[in-house]
């Protein structure tokens, strides 16, 4: 990482912050939710970004943080911050007991794509069958605005810790690829034998890769249902957040330390675009959506922040 | 609480002829595995294009769904063959996990174009297929249902006639065991690659044409068979014919009681549970062999 775009990237997040002092509530809207799917992504990013694990089912573990922070004050009165932790921690669990039945398994590849959705599915069809978390209804939170709720009037807060949020995974994910766990990630993504040849242990390496992963996009849950106040298992454990999170790290630029956020971003802001031009019709933002990640694998692989990297360098060398 | 005896059988059969269509759906899919090694994520929603094909056909041409399978096999294997050859594989740059992602590129944008064309609603066939019934013995039958399951049966069989006595067919099973070697011998892999896709996706336009008379579709059906076809891919050893068959019937058939005993909504978690079981504990399938 250059010290040029480091200072990018604090750029961005500066803009960012700067955005709901001046806009409407629709814009800040917008940006909360990109800001939630960045966060999921730039958890998803951890696993099939650094460590080459690609996830089909992280809705897992947002749904996980999702759900317990909402359950936690909903039956048992819990204060919304210590839910919140709470919640993070479950997700951080979930990823730990699913990722130590599956890598033990030795799955990887699209094995480990499919059993990950496999799993999320599973919570979904629970979660929207039980009594105990709301079943098909959902679950409201109730409306308590003050910052000891964990619930603010202002959208603009909501965002202004968004991107703290991000900001920090930001660095942690910095940290991670200067640090020796990067390193021991690194070894797993290019070939795993020759990484256990030279002593790294493959299990506990990805073990510790699912458990962050899981943990991060566990707080995008969080984060989501203290917004949105409501959640069924649809919003929760649904397919839709495994794939944006997957698009927004792939299209921005899997394994770079800033992808998942400016994919986020872009896909975004693209979706706004589309739903403006092609009014009423559902779905076409999904489709370009599609065609643009079989795209991104065939031109693209290191997606917008590759590409840019390329156009950079190619300028510089001519 | 326990259930009559005649109730469970016919849960039972009634799980067996779904099963076979289920079979037929996941037969196309662990061809396509078996020898391209790949997942074809795509295979619900190309389900899904082949069963809105079929309802149009027959709502618009009045044409019975069973007269539409051979035009609707050779339409679909063409597509199949072009989309592996000339986007799957150049897209993918040969790497497996790029596979699994662009077929799911893919599948996003077909699940969501027919979302686009044709809206959320459900659609049925116009006709009685639903009141037609075939009485054995003390049960009554659905019919669209019993030809679905001859059919694909008979579908099945054909496929293995094809892989063990055609020449396409050994030259299949040739890229299928050794890649490298098939093509010292002459043989164009990526043509290979691109006719079983081909095959993979005329199972689905088959698959389609049985299913619709007894279900309905909507842009997201697919995604109800996707994952029910992996399973049985899964349990029943990957790229393994018979395995296919066998596990689709099994899998029909605990869908079927799953229902009965614990209400619909979770039947379904039985065969998400099967999956990851097996997955688990058990990778090559309980029918299949091989590794």
């Amino acid at each position: 990482m250059k010290r040029s775009e480091l200072l990018f990237l604090v750029a961005l997040l500066a803009v960012l912050a700067l955005v709901p002092l001046l806009a409407s509530n629709l814009v800040i809207n917008f940006l909360v939710t990109a800001l939630i799917v960045a966060l999921a992504a730039l958890g998803w990013n951890i696993l099939g970004g650094l460590a080459g694990q690609i996830s089909f089912g992280h809705a897992a573990f947002f749904g996980t943080g999702a759900y317990v922070t909402e359950l936690l004050q909903l039956r048992f009165g819990m204060n919304a911050w210590a839910a919140a932790v709470a919640g993070i921690a479950a997700g951080a669990l979930m990823g730990l007991a699913i990722g130590a039945a599956v890598f033990r398994a030795r799955l990887r590849g699209s094995y480990f794509a499919l059993v990950t959705l496999a799993f999320a599915e599973v919570l979904r069809i629970l979660t929207n069958a039980l009594d105990f978390t709301g079943g098909a209804s959902g679950l409201l939170l109730k409306l308590q605005p003050g910052a000891a709720h964990f619930q603010f009037d202002q959208r603009s807060v909501f965002a202004w810790i968004g991107i703290a949020c991000v900001g920090g995974v930001l660095l942690l994910t910095r940290h991670i690829m200067h640090s020796r766990f990067g390193a021991q990630l690194a070894a797993v993504l290019e070939n795993e034998d020759a990484a256990r040849a030279l002593g790294v242990d493959i299990f506990a390496t990805k073990l510790r890769a699912i458990t962050l992963s899981a943990a991060i996009t566990a707080a995008a849950g969080v984060f989501y249902v203290q917004y949105f106040l409501y959640l069924d298992a649809n919003i929760g454990y649904g397919t839709w957040i495994s794939i944006e999170a997957l698009l927004a790290a792939i299209i921005g630029g899997v394994g770079t330390m800033a992808g998942p956020l400016i994919g986020a971003l872009a896909l975004h802001g693209l979706g706004e675009l589309t739903r403006g031009f092609a009014g009423s019709i559902t779905g076409i933002d999904l489709v370009i959506f599609g065609l643009l990640l079989v795209a991104a694998i065939a031109f693209a692989p290191a997606g917008i922040v590759g590409a840019w990297k390329r156009y950079v360098g190619g300028r510089r060398n001519a | 609480m326990t259930y009559p005896p005649e109730i469970v059988a016919e849960a039972v059969v009634g799980g067996l002829l779904t099963g076979s269509v289920y079979a037929l759906v996941a037969l196309g899919l662990t061809l396509v595995y078996g020898v391209l090694h790949i997942i074809n994520f795509a295979h619900g929603a190309l389900l899904t294009c082949a069963m809105f094909a079929v309802w149009a056909l027959v709502t618009f041409t009045g044409i019975s769904p069973y007269t539409a399978i051979i035009p609707l096999a050779v339409v679909f294997f063409a597509v199949g063959y072009v989309l592996q050859r000339y986007l799957i594989g150049p897209a993918s740059h040969g790497d497996d996990s790029n596979i699994l992602l662009v077929t799911l590129g893919l599948s996003i944008a077909i699940e969501n174009a027919l979302l686009a064309t044709f809206h959320a609603d459900t659609r049925t066939l116009e006709g009685d297929f639903g009141f037609q019934v075939v009485e054995i013995g003390p049960m009554l039958i659905s019919r669209p249902k019993l030809i679905g399951f001859a059919a694909s049966l008979i579908v099945a069989g054909l496929l293995w006639l094809l892989l063990k006595r055609t020449d396409t067919g050994r030259a299949i099973r040739a890229v299928a065991k050794e890649k490298l070697g098939a093509r010292l011998m002459g043989i164009e892999v990526g043509h290979i690659f691109g006719i079983t896709f081909g095959l993979g996706c005329a199972c689905l336009a088959v698959a389609a044409c049985l299913l619709m008379p007894s279900f309905y579709v909507n842009p997201r059906v697919g995604n109800a068979f996707v994952l029910v076809a992996f399973t049985i891919v899964v349990l029943g050893g990957m790229g393994s014919i018979p395995g296919a068959l066998l596990g689709g019937l099994f899998i029909g058939v605990v869908e079927s009681l799953g229902g009965l005993l614990l209400g619909d909504s979770l039947g379904q978690l039985g065969i998400f549970i099967i999956f990851i079981l097996v997955l688990l504990f058990r990778p090559t399938g309980l029918f299949g062999a091989r590794a």
